[in-house]
């Protein structure tokens, strides 16, 4: 039988060593990310995702344990390798430039392209794709700053669809969207698992609209940090610890967090 | 495909005007020539008189070609610092590479006094010179090297070599004010630039160099189209950031420094050139910036050049001046009108 884990991580601690001195935010985390699933990240503001976020996708080293990619270690890995593994879509502000939607789109395949970039008829087909599966044809002459907030969300998607990776992984993508645009995007993101058979990590703070539509959660805790079908968390009271304050209660019939 | 076709045509026009630039720089000047006979001299012929080819072959054109080299060189280098820094003030001074070679050039001059009289005056030759200057902006370069290695924020090796350039010119300061009238002008001619003092030895090494430097910098294409998207999503796109950084940096330095040596600090060419070549195809991909920042920084020192002659008088106005008109009145005007586009 084919393995369908594509990343696993192993009882890691994530954190920082400042001046010699271990500082750890979280530690013995296991996860394992699967073909086809739509993960969701969630957890209080200050609890670590964006470090586990930054510790999944190799840019910072876990302070022990590993984290490992098809099953090889993902820093030993090549970067070209990695690229063509795993994409990103950042929180992060694009730097002032005249990129076009398309243009942008296209630089997804730089992983795969030779040195000085040309695009072949297969990396055209691959954009095309992206461009087809996210609908954004009517944007792609226009200048990524001439764009809506939602909009270049959706493109930078796209960008990492074109990226053509088996794993993609999300830093918030659905802040500053307003609820028609989070639900379109949450619905994009659970349409490209089913049809294309990769799997989608993302960290969100849209709590209930993760526990409906997701495959899977990874909630941390001050405690700890656990992986499991959002049914099965809620059997298990997982929410009711994740924000520490006697106000905020979950209603495991609604799925949902009440304010009292 | 629209675009392709207008850039095709853009090339064209751009190469056809560096061609008739040439033709008309070699033929303005002191003495003008008349185009048809440049003409007949650059493809191998003669001119009707032998002192025009005379003119020609040692004066014009090795000027001509100091100026392409010089203009494209710049360019390219400012297009460079302008990706890698994501800041479209960035040129190829502030690295503090053209303080640099002022520095070299300054304890040279301007401490020529301070040397025993044999060994000041094989410092002060022609070559004395470019040696210093080359010295003094290779010896900034390893320092923002050195600098740039432990760091991994690019704006702070932005800053080191803001700071580097206001401590060597805090020094050259300091020695103009020990200096004499003699070489204090000797120090404000070399800092005022100029095209006209390079033998035909002199232009083979500076092309070298150049040929060098641009080499460098077409291998670096691909990396800065990804660092178009920033430093974390260029890295998720398979590229070796520190590597891209270092030769890019060092494909900057090798140009002006080997130009600030032959040519002088020339200002402005660096950071305006890129910006309209940026203006004029309306892109950011790098595979057609590289070539239009080219064609761009050769035609605009050519045109630069052919202003400073005043054609018809002896005057020759110092290169520098002509630039920073030409260049300051450019970068207000499209900050300007492409508000947008730059912040």
């Amino acid at each position: 039988m084919e393995n369908k884990i594509i990343l696993q991580a192993s009882k890691i601690s994530i954190g920082y060593i400042l001046k010699k001195e271990r500082n750890i935010i979280a530690s013995n985390i296991d996860l394992s990310l699967e073909k086809g699933k739509l993960i969701a990240l969630i957890g209080a503001n200050g609890i670590g995702k964006s470090t586990l976020l930054r510790t999944l996708t190799g840019i910072q080293k876990p302070l022990s344990g590993n984290v490992c990619l098809n099953e090889q270690d993902i820093h030993k890995l090549d970067s070209l390798l990695l690229a063509q593994n795993l994409s990103v879509v950042l929180t992060e502000k694009l730097p002032p430039s005249n990129l076009t939607v398309w243009e942008l789109i296209a630089l997804g395949r730089q992983p795969y392209t030779n040195w000085i970039g040309t695009l072949t008829n297969n990396d055209m087909a691959k954009i095309n794709e992206a461009i087809e599966l996210t609908q954004i044809e009517h944007l792609i002459s226009k200048r990524h700053y001439e764009i809506s907030d939602g909009q270049l969300q959706i493109v930078l998607i796209a960008r990492a669809l074109a990226q053509d990776t088996p794993l993609i992984i999300l830093d918030e993508p659905t802040t500053h969207l307003d609820l028609l645009h989070k639900v379109v995007l949450f619905k994009l993101l659970k349409k490209l698992t089913q049809e294309t058979g990769k799997c989608i990590l993302f960290s969100t703070h849209d709590i209930d609209m993760a526990i409906q539509l997701s495959d899977e959660m990874i909630i941390m805790t001050p405690e700890n940090t656990l992986q499991d079908q959002p049914c099965n968390l809620i059997l298990k009271g997982s929410f009711d610890t994740l924000f520490q304050d006697e106000h905020i209660v979950f209603d495991s019939e609604k799925g949902k967090f009440l304010i009292s | 495909m629209q675009n392709k076709n207008r850039n095709i045509l853009l090339f064209s026009l751009l190469t056809l005007s560096l061609v008739l630039l040439l033709l008309l720089n070699v033929s303005l000047g002191s003495v003008s020539i008349p185009i048809k006979d440049v003409f007949n001299n650059l493809i191998g012929g003669n001119s009707s008189k032998e002192t025009w080819d005379y003119i020609i072959i040692n004066y014009r054109l090795p000027k001509a070609m100091t100026a392409i080299l010089v203009g494209m060189g710049l360019a390219i280098s400012g297009l460079l610092m302008q990706t890698l820094f994501r800041n479209p003030l960035a040129g190829p001074d502030v690295l503090g590479l053209s303080s640099g070679a002022s520095l070299g050039v300054a304890t040279v001059i301007l401490g020529a006094g301070f040397l025993p009289p044999v060994l000041a005056s094989v410092l002060l030759s022609s070559y004395g010179i470019i040696l210093a200057s080359s010295l003094g902006s290779f010896l900034v370069l390893l320092a923002v090297l050195s600098v740039s290695q432990s760091l991994r924020n690019t704006m702070a090796i932005l800053i080191i070599g803001l700071m580097f350039g206001s401590l060597t010119n805090a020094i050259v300061g300091t020695l103009t004010y020990f200096s004499s009238a003699e070489q204090l002008q000797k120090f404000t001619f070399w800092s005022l630039g100029n095209l006209g003092n390079l033998s035909w030895s002199s232009i083979v090494i500076l092309s070298v160099f150049v040929a060098i430097g641009l080499a460098l910098s077409l291998l670096n294409i691909k990396p800065l189209n990804a660092l178009l998207l920033g430093e974390n999503y260029a890295r998720s796109l398979g590229m070796n950031y520190k590597k891209s950084r270092m030769l890019i940096i060092l494909a900057t330095s090798i140009l002006t420094g080997s130009i600030t040596a032959f040519a002088g600090p020339i200002a402005f060419i660096g950071l305006a050139v890129p910006h309209i070549a940026k203006l004029v195809f309306q892109t950011s991909n790098h595979t057609v910036l590289f070539w239009s920042t080219l064609l761009l920084g050769a035609t605009i020192m050519l045109i630069c050049d052919s202003i400073s002659q005043l054609s018809g008088t002896d005057i020759t106005l110092p290169i520098n001046a002509v630039t920073s008109m030409f260049g300051a009145p450019i970068v207000i005007w499209l900050l300007l009108r492409k508000r947008k586009m730059m912040n």
